[in-house]
């Protein structure tokens, strides 16, 4: 305030100075407003790139990632270079290298990392390389060839070789062929794995199939849920919705217990049944343990994120809109069909989406009621976490289902848009 | 790389570090929980506690080895002393995320372990078992060996088997008349791959695969199956506790040892080795033997198994080292499955999955 006026405050009476002045200042409070509201966010966009961007985003990685032949075998990998399987054995080099890098490897105590990276496509070189290791010392220096050849007679055929040179690249594609059912053959072509051995593609479709299926299910149930809770005088609808919400104040496991109860054979479904009659005691009904026990749970358990959205959306929609069509002479129905129905679609789509999302990535209930139909994906991928170790190839799992889901939801934006 | 990857492996361990920065004298002891864990408590954990003022923090895990090699990986160990299959302490001492354990631990006592239970990485504490048990009020007779599990003519009903080849391809085998010695050696060919997996399509229709230990003693008490592969302690504890009308079959017994181990970089190394010493005691073993039904791995222990507490029964016919539960069994082999499960559970998963 104290500031001197500017010739142009001073002239005062132009009439384009002050609103150029007034525009200045409007533009600095917007710069400060937008400056301290990006503070205001800034704390949840730290935590999402620490906690959910960068560690996904490096975990992705290590679906290419392969440091450990790579840097575990170099002199090995160096003298393989220019070697094929077909040349059949490879030189003296080879074997001088590779006993070089076990000694390496032993004194630094990664001999067990390597082997179990190798292990994942040839079984048993785990034993191979812990066996040689105990094994090699001074008096295989003069020839190390055959002092290989002498500790196991798999060191005497290329196919190990070619193992190691598979798995020595430093980035990898190997674990999405893996992945996608797909493997090297020793000379490093990419064929298909044999027949029984295919897995994965097949769980992937499965897993889209239950996911869809669910989400459909739950669309069923929802719908008439949701448009009750939109309709209902306050105090009662806020009482159903206390009843809707009630499966999240229950721990998942307890919930997946107490279907497993209702539904197996000697369970309070098929007593009934068969205590009314309407089944044999040998009828009674398969109702867990299968696809129809992952649907049946699943639904259950993601319901209320199929009734939310759409009860939001249902209650923006105008009660007087309903009425104009029916004094326009539309039936019921039709009101229902032609003007009701396609202005909930919007949360159709956030409900369905939401299911199918959290669906695809549910493990803990196909692998408790599913099941030998209730292997999904993310079961694999659990497992390739958890138990063997081979985060490579649970990345790569991940990353394909990623993209999976994002193809389907952009289908099926398409899809709603095109409706609409 | 390594390093942002480390960091960012800190930072998901940072919720953890509260627990990690314990006063000292405690250790963290991490188990596979349910009734296990509650004889532990009682048999080791507070045992262990009065003698020596360290105070034992027991923790749940379900053998998931992950979860250690990101505690070792992100240079922030929290677990002190875990307990698992022998064939994680030798995955873990190859691939380096566990201690070596002190041959001072054990001083004294090598002579008076079963074969195999003292590794670098590991000391065993007690034996435990797949067997099959079954309902008696659903089966006719009485199933004398593994062929009777997979004979659905002669004991009609579903089974129980866990949802993984480890086991389930060996009982495959013994059904098809393998004896028990020779299965690892027939698992390693290829035919023998093909034998079990067609003697396992002869009954896969009806089997309903666990996850869970607890599942199968469920299942049966529930009537969803008639027959069931099991942990062994699990049936004995519904049997002598809550009076259940389940019998246990030996014949073709798979059986392992579950060992202690200490996770690379333990912050209380020394009083987790205190605690595996106090805990192989003979006089621990064989209390927890004798409340639970897990068979000690020290001979010595086995000779001090009373009677059960409450059902009265002496518990030296449950144990999994009597000799007449060892007439058709074998020891899980670690070595043939740290070589194939790899590629053995890809193939089990792609038959399931048909």
């Amino acid at each position: 305030m104290s500031a001197p006026l500017s010739a142009e405050q001073m002239a005062g009476a132009s009439p384009t100075a002050m609103p150029a002045d007034i525009e200045k200042a409007a533009r600095r409070v917007e710069r400060r407003q937008a400056f301290s509201a990006a503070l205001l966010v800034l704390p949840l966009i730290v935590l999402i790139a620490f906690a959910f961007l960068i560690p996904v985003g490096l975990l992705l990685f290590k679906s290419i990632d392969n440091p450990v032949v790579a840097e575990g075998l170099p002199e090995t990998l160096t003298a393989l270079q220019s070697w094929s399987p077909a040349d059949g054995l490879p030189s003296d080099a080879a074997y001088t290298g590779l006993k070089r890098d076990i000694e390496k490897a032993k004194a630094e105590g990664t001999l067990g990392v390597i082997g179990a990276r190798l292990n994942q496509d040839t079984p048993g070189a785990r034993s191979l390389l812990q066996a040689t290791g105990r094994r090699l010392d001074a008096t295989t220096d003069a020839d190390p060839h055959q002092a290989f050849i002498a500790i196991d007679k798999r060191w005497g055929e290329p196919e190990i070789f070619g193992a190691i040179r598979n798995a020595g690249d430093r980035y990898t594609l190997n674990y999405y062929l893996n992945a996608l059912d797909l493997t090297r053959n020793t000379a490093g072509d990419i064929i298909a794995k044999p027949e029984g051995q295919r897995l994965h593609i097949n769980l992937f479709i499965r897993t889209v199939w239950v996911s869809a299926l669910t989400a459909f299910v739950c669309f069923l149930l929802a719908y008439p849920i949701a448009y009750l809770l939109a309709h209902l005088p306050a105090r009662r609808a806020n009482l159903l919705m206390i009843v809707v919400l009630l499966p999240f104040w229950t721990s998942i496991l307890v919930r997946i217990t107490s279907w497993i109860a209702l539904l197996q054979k000697q369970g309070v479904v098929n007593d009934a049944l068969a205590s009314l009659g309407v089944i044999g005691e040998a009828g009674r009904l398969a109702l867990i343990y299968n696809m129809t026990g992952t649907i049946i749970v699943g639904t259950h358990i993601l319901l209320p994120f199929f009734v939310l959205p759409l009860y939001s959306v249902m209650k923006t929609v105008n009660p007087n809109l309903v009425r104009a069509a029916t004094s326009l002479g539309a039936s019921p129905f039709t009101a229902f069909r032609r003007v009701y129905f396609p202005l909930t679609v919007p949360g159709i789509f956030a409900g369905s989406s939401l299911v199918f999302i959290l669906c695809t990535g549910y493990f803990i209930t196909p692998a408790l009621v599913g099941g030998q139909n209730g292997q999904l994906i993310s079961n694999i991928i659990a497992y390739h976490m958890q138990q063997s170790l081979n985060w490579g190839l649970a990345a790569a799992l991940s990353t394909l289902l990623l993209v999976m889901i994002g193809i389907v939801y952009f289908l099926y934006t398409r899809l709603v848009r095109d409706q609409r | 790389m390594k390093t942002i990857f480390r960091i960012f492996l800190g930072s998901i361990g940072f919720a953890a570090c509260a627990a990690a920065a314990q006063a000292e004298g405690t250790v963290t002891v991490v188990s596979w929980g349910g009734l296990y864990t509650q004889v532990q408590t009682t048999s080791f954990y507070e045992p262990f506690g009065k003698a020596t003022g360290i105070t034992v923090k027991s923790e749940d895990w379900n053998g998931n080895l992950g979860q250690i090699r990101a505690q070792v990986d992100a240079k922030n160990v929290t677990w002190d002393v875990v307990i698992g299959d022998s064939a994680f302490a030798k995955k873990g001492c190859e691939e380096g995320f566990l201690e070596k354990i002190d041959a001072s631990v054990t001083q004294g006592m090598e002579n008076d372990f079963l074969p195999g239970s003292i590794t670098d990485c590991g000391v065993a504490s007690v034996v435990w078992g797949y067997v099959i048990g079954y309902d008696e009020r659903k089966v006719q007779g009485k199933p004398a060996s593994v062929a009777d599990f997979f004979d659905l003519q002669k004991f009609p009903g579903k089974r129980a088997l866990p949802k993984r080849p480890e086991s389930t391809l060996e009982f495959a085998l013994m059904a098809d008349g393998v004896p028990a010695k020779d299965v690892y050696a027939v698992l390693a060919t290829p035919e023998g791959v093909d034998r079990a997996f067609k003697k396992l399509d002869t009954i896969k229709s009806d089997v309903v695969w666990w996850e869970a230990g607890a599942q199968p003693p469920q299942l049966l008490n529930d009537g969803e199956v008639t027959m069931a592969v099991s942990f062994a302690a699990r049936l004995v504890g519904p049997i002598l506790d809550d009076k259940k009308p389940f019998g246990i079959l030996y014949d073709g017994m798979l059986y392992d040892l579950d060992t202690w181990m200490i996770p690379l970089g333990s912050p209380h190394k020394k009083e987790a080795q205190e605690f595996i010493r106090f805990a192989s005691a003979p006089e621990r073993l064989a209390e927890l033997a004798t409340r639970a039904g897990y068979a000690p791995a020290r001979p010595s222990a086995i000779a001090l198994v009373g009677k059960h507490p409450t059902a009265n029964v002496d518990m030296k016919q449950y144990m999994m080292t009597n000799p007449e539960n060892l007439t058709n069994a074998q020891r899980i082999d670690a070595q043939f499955w740290s070589d194939n499960l790899d590629d053995l559970k890809e193939r089990f998963n792609a038959w399931l999955a048909q």
